[in-house]
């Protein structure tokens, strides 16, 4: 290690510093492992954290059922190699009731299999600390949240009245059925994870390499036709072309980028001069200005 | 056309993929400044920032669009782009045109990489203005030059100073709205620096700037030639933020023992201050026993030595009495332990602080005042 620290050696110090300042403070924390690449920084810095031993906590994955295919074998995959403990959770009510991004919208989806889901789980396991993979380049909303994000007894967050936050000095306390959500993530830009992830050389889902797939254009998006459930409306033609994700979650809502970058390194270079922010290639933060907002009052991440 | 980060890169394209391990390189050994805005309600702290961010094409078109569309919604600047809208991100701040909670900015530019805090105004959301402080190395405090100085701009400038801020830069703010008057700026320059005399401050920086018009943001203006000085920009690229690490007693806080199997004891926690090597002398700050460091564990391998920002465990060699809540320091400059102090207090909460309540303590300071 050199002397000067570098910018990456300092966010790679604060978000250990924060995973243990959780591990020592809470009494029953998860990760929420959403098998992004955020995911997979969160998960790699967690690894260090408490090295040798394991991270002390569970890894949660809230399975929408429409996540791309590759995404679930690359999570298992990893489950498998880095022997953490993956819990699993899906809204079985949502499934019975045919919930899906198709019938009744990305706003209803995602609330009903994402952020009920994510509420069912926490309650379920009565967990008091989860990490998240967010950061505040990412949305304006997010650019207002604390590291350490205080929600309610119903996990809702309350922008206009958040905590203190000095320094590296946390508050951890909760009371009874409170939570909090935690983002050592908060202060990495999307080039930061790209270049961690490239200095690092940390698995991530190969959807994020360009590569040729099975798509049609869709309200201005690019949509991946991942398995038979996509419905396809009259005219749409499916066709093989090259294209990468910026950013990953239930394929019928995800937006492509036409792209030929296939490595890492051609990645990064994308992304210099990316002319578009990230959260472009996804349909739920577009719905309605403040959605981001709305979705974490009620409990999304 | 805007683009972001092209400025970043403008070599040809076809060399580019070669040079992406290079360039990162050079972007890793960058330094970062942290920031902040902060001063009264309404003296342009927002729309300075979305100058900034828009001024060094930093907004992605799909940013700006949305800007755009936000400005003719709810825009305060008539039909021109309303830059506040991109960092009062809350729909309530959005609403009511104020801001009500600090929010992070990140942009870079050759010289350095920046995050920037935008902080409210308002006295009812001090505390969020303090959350903002607590991490930046500049604080830039905007004044309405037709308002001059007001009690926020000085209780903000208090705030600052106890939280450590060493580094003001006074932005005189609307000088467009002054007729670009130099008597004007020249006159609450030196009224602040009697006010803050006494805060410590290593340098004030008063600079005549219009953020809704750009003047003396990013590049100096034409319309103040009586200011010799640098644009806001140029200072922030510029200012000398380094602190005197060297010579710093090593202060290591534990944060977490981590005791995988029963050979391997570890002290998790972030160098504080100061720096260790293996093989050296360490004493716990309360009891005063001493040990030697045994091994300095990261899973990237073993280091030799440890310094102020990284977050290593450490393992002794000897059993010591030692957990959360304690401190390795150097044997040679102990820290006092005392049960009594005396303290200038920023109180956050809404009812009076009572005495004789019991309250909690949270003693992990990062960073201290020099003096």
């Amino acid at each position: 290690m050199p002397a000067v620290l570098t910018h990456l050696d300092r966010l790679e110090a604060e978000a250990i510093h924060i995973f243990r300042e959780v591990a020592a403070t809470f009494s029953k924390p998860v990760m929420l492992y959403s098998v992004g690449k955020d995911s997979s920084v969160l998960m790699h810095l967690a690894m260090k954290a408490f090295y040798p031993a394991k991270p002390p906590f569970p890894f949660l994955h809230v399975d929408t059922t429409w996540k791309f295919r590759e995404m679930i074998a690359f999570r298992d995959r990893m489950a498998k190699e880095k022997g953490f403990d993956l819990l699993v959770h899906v809204n079985e009510e949502g499934v019975r009731e045919g919930i899906n991004p198709f019938d009744h919208g990305s706003n209803t989806h995602t609330h009903v299999m994402k952020t009920v889901a994510l509420r069912q789980a926490l309650d379920k396991y009565d967990f008091d600390a989860a990490f998240g993979g967010a950061r505040r380049d990412e949305e304006k909303s997010r650019a207002k949240e604390r590291i350490f994000s205080f929600r309610s007894a119903g996990h809702g967050w309350d922008p206009k009245n958040q905590r203190p936050e000095m320094w590296k000095i946390y508050n951890t306390r909760v009371a009874q059925g409170e939570s909090i959500r935690v983002f050592p993530l908060s202060n990495w830009t999307e080039q930061d994870i790209w270049q961690y992830i490239l200095q690092e050389n940390i698995p991530i889902v190969p959807l994020y390499l360009a590569a040729k797939r099975p798509v049609v254009d869709r309200g201005g998006m690019t949509i991946m036709v991942d398995d038979d459930r996509m419905r396809l409306q009259p005219g749409e033609k499916v066709e093989e072309r090259m294209v990468r994700f910026r950013t990953l979650g239930c394929y019928p809502l995800t937006g492509a980028i036409p792209s030929t970058a296939a490595s890492l390194e051609e990645i990064v270079g994308e992304m210099l001069t990316a002319r578009t922010s990230e959260r472009q290639g996804r349909l739920i933060d577009r719905d309605e200005a403040g959605s981001m907002e709305k979705k974490k009052r009620e409990g999304y991440f | 056309m805007l683009t972001a980060n092209t400025a970043l890169l403008r070599e040809d394209d076809d060399d580019n993929l070669v040079d992406i391990r290079d360039y990162v390189a050079g972007q890793e050994n960058k330094g970062l400044l942290r920031f902040l805005t902060c001063g009264s309600v309404d003296d342009g702290k927002s729309t300075l920032i979305g100058r900034l961010l828009f001024d060094t094409k930093l907004i992605f078109e799909d940013q700006l669009a949305a800007l755009e569309s936000d400005s003719k919604k709810h825009g305060t600047a008539g039909d021109e782009i309303d830059f506040a809208l991109l960092v009062d991100g809350l729909e309530a701040e959005r609403e009511q045109g104020i801001t009500i909670d600090v929010a992070y900015r990140f942009f870079s530019t050759p010289r350095r990489k920046f995050i920037v805090a935008d902080t409210p105004g308002h006295e009812q959301y001090t505390r969020n203005m303090a959350t903002g402080a607590s991490t930046a190395d500049v604080a830039i405090v905007l004044v309405d030059a037709r308002q001059g100085i007001l009690p926020q701009t000085r209780r903000h400038s208090m705030i600052a100073s106890l939280l450590g801020i060493r580094h003001i830069v006074l932005a005189v703010n609307k000088i467009d709205l002054v007729a670009f008057d130099e008597a004007v700026f020249e006159r609450i320059a030196a009224e602040y620096r009697a006010f803050a005399e006494d805060l410590g401050f290593d340098t004030i920086r008063p600079i005549p700037m219009s953020a809704r018009y750009g003047d003396n943001v990013i590049r100096s203006s034409g319309k103040t030639p009586w200011y010799e000085g640098p644009s806001l920009l140029e200072h922030l690229e510029t200012v000398d933020i380094e602190a005197e690490a060297d010579g710093k007693p090593f202060r290591f806080p534990v944060q977490y023992v981590s005791r995988p199997n029963l050979d391997f004891r570890g002290f998790s926690g972030t160098v504080a201050a100061g720096r260790i090597g293996v093989g050296e002398r360490v004493a716990v700050a309360k009891s005063g026993k001493q040990t030697r460091i045994r091994r300095i564990v990261t899973q990237d391998g073993d280091l030799e030595t440890a310094a102020e920002g990284q977050a290593v465990t450490l393992l002794l060699e000897d059993e010591v009495e030692l957990s959360r809540g304690n401190l390795l320091v150097t044997p040679e400059a102990r820290p006092h332990v005392a049960d009594q102090f005396s303290a200038t207090l920023v109180w956050f909460d809404e009812k009076p602080l009572l005495p004789g309540r019991s309250i909690s303590c949270v003693p992990r300071p990062t960073r201290f005042r020099r003096r």
